[in-house]
Parts: C-alpha cells; sequence; structure tokens
C-alpha cells in the first residue's frame, strides 16, 4: 500500500520548492487536507493561504503566473472545478498561463463528508477547456510525477489527486499510459486509481482462464491512444474504467477517438451512472456505484462473451 | 485630427498636465464615438465613463514601454471592466502599442481588438478581462508578485459598479487587505448607472468608501471628479501622499459622458449608435474638444 497521493504530493511540492524558485503554492483553507501545509512551512514567503474562495485564489494565481511564476493552486477539487470554473476557463486557460490545479479529494474520495464534496464531474469540466491538460494519477508515484511534468508546461494542467492511501502499481519512467497487467482477451483502459481495481479484476479473471490486459491511463488530455488502440487490435474488446461520471470523463475521451478513427470494437464502461453519491467508507461506497474489482470483472467477462 | 492634438500625441513619451490631458481625452472621445458607430457594435456609455481615467493613467503616470510591452518592470494596468474595451484600444494606440490605423478592426473576424481584451493577441493588454469581478484578484496577483520579485511596479484595477456586485471582488478586497499588497490601487469609475438601469435600481453599492474603508482598505479622502483631469491629477499626488496599502480611489464619472443624450442612461451600455444618434452626437463632441483646445 503506498501512502496517500495528499502526503506524496504535499512532501514533492516542499521538495521542488528548493530548486524551483518559481514555484509559489497557493491554498484555501484546506492545507492541513491538501498537505500543501508542508511546502508553506518550508517556504513561508512563497505560500499564499487565500481563505474560503477558490475563485479569487485562481485568479490570483493567473496574475503572479503572468509575471515569471508557476503557482500551484490547492483545494478541494470539487470547488476547484465548480466555484472557480469562471476563472479556471476566463483567466488562466484563455490567456494559457501556467497555473497547475491540484485538485484534491477527487472522485468520491472524501467519501464520508458525501455528496456535496465528492468530485464526480471535474474531469469532464477541465478536459473541455482548450489549454488545459488533464492527469489522473493513478497512485502517489504518478502524482510526484504528475507535479514534476506540470512544472515544466508553459500552460495550465489539471491534477486530480486522491485523499486516501491506494494501491501502487507498477513503477513508469515518466506521466503516461502503463501496461500494468498483459492479456489478450480484452482491453482494461483504467483511469485513476481504477487501474488498482482492474488489476485485481485482471487477476480474478485469470483464475477463469480469462487474460485482461490493463492499462493504467493517468493522462486524459492531450490522450495518447495508441497504447489503447494497439491493444484492442489485439483483444477486440474494451472496457474503461474511471471514478467520475459517465458523462464527458475519461470513458468519453476515449470513445471520441475511437468513433473518429473508425475503429470498432466490444465496448463498455464502468464509472458513476447519472446520479449522486453518498456518505459511507470510501471502497464499499466505490463498490456500490460499481468500481470494484468484482464488478469490474464482471463487466469484462461479459465482454468476452 | 487638429495640429494641436497631432503635436501632443508626437510626444508620447512626455508627461502631460491636465489641459493637454482634457483635450487629449476629449479627441479620444471622438475615436470611441467613430468607429462605435462604424462598427455597429461595443459599448460606448462605460468607454465614455473611463475617458478621463485611462487617459490621464496612460499619458501622465505609468511607466510603460511601447516598443516592449511585456517589459518585465514595468507597471502593470487592468481595465477589469472589459467591455470598455474601445477606451482602452484608442489609449493603447495612440500611446504607441499599435498602428492606430487598426482600430476600425474592432470586433471584426481576425483582428486583435476583440470584444473585450485579450492579453495574448493585442500588445499593451495585461490581462484578459470581460467577465466581470477578476480584475482585482489578479491585479493582487501582480503586486504580490511585484514583493516576491522585490520589484517596485504599480498595479492598478480600473472597475466599475458591475465588477463590484461580483461576490469575487469582495474576496480580493479582503485578501489585498491582508497582505497590505504595496502599489496596488483600485480605480473605481463610479458612473452609478448599470446595464439594466441605476445603481439604485439594480444592486446599490454605497456607502461604497465607508465599505472599502470597513475592510481595510485605504481610501482616497474624497472621491474625485473622473472627468476632470485637475482632479485625476490630485487623486495621483494622493496615491504617493502615504505608505499605506491597498489603496482604493472612487471617481464619480459619467456614463455616455460627452454626449448630452448618452449621459447617465443605462440603454446607452451596449446600444448601436446609429447614424442619427452619430450626427448628433458627433457634434457636440467636436465642439467640446474645440474648447479644450482653445484652453491650451
Amino acid at each position: 500500500m503506498s501512502i496517500a497521493m495528499r502526503d506524496a504530493f504535499g512532501k514533492k511540492l516542499a521538495e521542488l520548492g528548493a530548486t524551483h524558485p518559481e514555484l509559489v503554492v497557493l491554498d484555501a483553507d484546506v492545507s492541513s487536507s491538501t498537505k500543501s501545509a508542508l511546502f508553506g512551512k518550508a517556504f513561508p514567503d512563497r505560500f499564499f493561504n487565500v481563505g474560503v474562495a477558490e475563485a479569487n485564489m485562481v485568479d490570483i494565481a493567473a496574475g503572479m503566473a503572468t509575471a515569471g511564476y508557476h503557482p500551484v493552486v490547492n483545494a478541494f477539487a470539487i470547488f476547484l472545478a465548480l466555484k472557480a470554473t469562471d476563472q479556471i476557463r476566463n483567466t488562466v486557460c484563455y490567456n494559457n498561463l501556467p497555473v497547475i490545479i491540484a485538485g484534491a479529494y477527487g472522485g468520491l474520495s472524501d467519501s464520508f463528508d458525501g455528496a456535496s464534496h465528492q468530485s464526480i464531474t471535474d474531469i469532464a469540466i477541465m478536459r473541455a477547456l482548450p489549454n488545459m491538460q488533464v492527469i489522473v494519477p493513478s497512485d502517489s508515484a504518478q502524482a510526484e510525477k504528475a507535479l514534476e511534468y506540470a512544472l515544466t508546461q508553459k500552460g495550465p494542467v489539471y491534477i486530480r489527486l486522491n485523499r486516501n492511501a491506494m494501491p501502487d502499481l507498477p513503477p513508469s519512467e515518466a506521466i503516461g499510459t502503463v501496461c500494468a497487467v498483459e492479456g489478450t482477451d480484452v482491453t482494461i483502459a483504467a483511469n485513476g486509481i481504477t487501474a488498482s481495481f482492474a488489476m485485481e479484476a485482471a487477476a480474478l479473471l485469470a483464475k477463469e482462464g480469462i487474460t485482461a490486459e490493463v492499462l493504467s491511463v493517468p493522462m486524459v488530455k492531450p490522450l495518447d491512444p495508441a497504447p489503447i488502440v494497439k491493444s484492442v487490435a489485439k483483444t477486440g474488446k474494451l472496457l474503461c474504467t474511471e471514478e467520475h461520471v459517465l458523462a464527458g470523463g475519461f470513458f468519453s475521451a476515449v470513445s471520441e477517438v475511437f468513433m473518429k478513427q473508425g475503429i470498432s470494437c466490444k465496448f463498455d464502461a464502468v464509472g458513476i451512472e447519472d446520479t449522486f453519491t453518498e456518505s459511507g467508507p470510501y471502497e464499499p461506497l466505490l463498490a456500490k456505484y460499481g468500481i470494484s474489482a468484482e464488478n469490474i470483472a464482471n463487466r469484462a467477462r461479459a465482454l468476452c462473451k | 485630427m487638429s495640429k494641436r492634438i497631432k503635436e501632443l500625441l508626437s510626444q508620447p513619451g512626455r508627461t502631460f498636465n491636465a489641459d493637454e490631458l482634457s483635450a487629449l481625452a476629449a479627441y479620444f472621445r471622438i475615436v470611441m464615438f467613430d468607429i462605435l458607430h462604424d462598427r455597429g457594435t461595443g459599448h460606448w456609455g462605460g468607454a465614455a465613463s473611463s475617458a478621463e481615467l485611462t487617459t490621464a493613467l496612460y499619458f501622465n503616470r505609468i511607466s510603460i514601454d511601447p516598443s516592449n510591452p511585456r517589459w518585465e518592470d514595468r507597471d502593470r494596468v487592468i481595465l477589469s471592466k472589459g467591455h470598455a474595451s474601445m477606451n482602452l484600444y484608442t489609449i493603447l494606440a495612440h500611446r504607441g502599442f499599435f498602428p492606430v490605423e487598426e482600430l476600425s478592426s474592432f470586433r471584426k473576424l481576425d483582428s486583435r481588438l476583440q470584444g473585450h481584451p485579450c492579453m495574448n493577441k493585442l500588445p499593451g493588454v495585461d490581462m484578459s478581462t470581460g467577465a466581470l469581478g477578476h480584475g482585482l484578484s489578479v491585479g493582487l496577483g501582480m503586486a504580490l508578485a511585484a514583493r516576491l520579485s522585490k520589484k517596485n511596479w504599480w498595479t492598478y484595477v480600473i472597475s466599475g459598479e458591475g465588477c463590484l456586485n461580483e461576490g469575487q471582488s469582495w474576496e480580493a478586497i479582503m485578501s489585498a487587505a491582508k497582505y497590505k499588497s504595496e502599489h496596488f490601487v483600485l480605480m473605481i469609475d463610479y458612473n452609478k448607472v448599470q446595464l439594466d438601469g441605476t445603481e439604485d435600481e439594480i444592486m446599490p453599492l454605497g456607502p461604497l468608501a465607508d465599505k472599502l474603508k470597513a475592510f481595510g482598505w485605504n481610501v482616497a479622502p474624497k472621491a474625485f471628479n473622473g472627468h476632470d483631469t485637475k482632479e485625476i491629477l490630485d487623486s495621483f499626488a494622493w496615491m504617493d501622499s502615504d505608505d499605506v496599502w491597498p489603496k482604493a480611489v472612487i471617481y464619480d464619472t459619467v456614463k455616455g459622458k460627452g454626449v448630452s443624450f448618452t449621459e447617465g442612461k443605462n440603454t446607452w451600455h451596449g446600444a448601436v449608435i446609429d447614424d442619427a444618434s452619430y450626427a448628433k452626437g458627433i457634434e457636440e463632441l467636436k465642439s467640446d474638444l474645440s474648447k479644450k483646445e482653445a484652453a491650451l
């Protein structure tokens, strides 16, 4: 089990602060939750806690970005995506400013706080914005790599982070699609933390003689379709999994590419249906809304029939 | 363009006095009225309201280099009331950021002069605006960046009532007071008329100075007449008078200033200047310019 993404991200921010003088960090009164407080402690002059005002925070960051700084704004994913949408669109993205939007407590990971705090539409929103790149890391190591990558970019990057400790995936050199399990019967393209459930599903299926190929795909935009297309050429079946509503997120991004490229295959998706979620312990909550190894295995099995 | 105005505009680097600024603003109003009439689109009311403020700021006060628009030590100006874009464009063109002839491309396809200012298209625009209420937050970020870089540039944010209707402005007002951001100035173009009606009908802002003071701002001791360039220069002197930040100045202005039938009328927020209105209005503007040139 890895450390939680938020812990890894906070530590990485503080570490990179030493080598990146242009790095400034802003938070909206949740720095002890997002762990940006670690940076604040190390570099108090470059840390700005602006209170519970996400919209203001994003625009302050944008102003700093026009003057050579590379800001990372931290708050809960849902509030960045919804309360600061105008600022992210009209100031950060329209002007293509290098602001890193770090959305903490992504998906259902703020599980006990309930639907008001669960971010199930952020990927669709961020993905629709011109100039924005969207990364949904699968584990802590990917979250750190996402931050390193974002700091090399001249425009905005959205990084969706998870609250809880989740299993580690096979390591990779850079932020990009990783083949976590090889197989020939069905392709499971898994976004974010659903990759670990997909790997478990592959193990379940293997016992039945079905070999699933699991691709962990953190980069939603720009989406590199090649590894998915290559895998589907072999398996002829694709199951997409994501911790997000099935409208407008990762599944939609993959579907768009497949339609455009004229690739036809047996196709299904696991994610949150058109519904609001609720309070509860994280893994049982995910399972109730379809995100579990068992359900992924069921849906992959059905594709293989 | 008269010989006298031409002469003034041929020396953009120097500091102009109140009478000269007044004549320039009167001339710029004519340019704006012409182009908004020709193009049949744009916002006259708010552009006319801020004409003296922007003229004084760009021709008397701020430190900029039109040959190097992104000069890192320059003073920053954010026109938070981005619908007054024609006013900003007219000033920037005559200040040397781009050819004056380009003003006629306003709102045309492929033009750098977008409906609302775009920083990545047009030199001299420090921040894209249009959606109201962003300017103060972005400006605060610029002011904090100056502090971090140990630089002394000033950041001016020009807001109207519409911006101050937006909740985000008050988030920024709170946070600027927290950080006591040096050289950060809010200039309120307070014409008291919004799109749908007067400020009192739509969203009363008063007592505005008291509100800003209560939020911890250093507010100018009086509201200045935003069409009297002598008073605007007095407000600049007040900005330099102490080191207490952030600073706010309220300018009493008139929406649609300079054309009698557009003054104080919310309907002239974004109305098209038709031929009959143009014929009548341009005479008034020309007469105003003549008076101001005569005073030079």
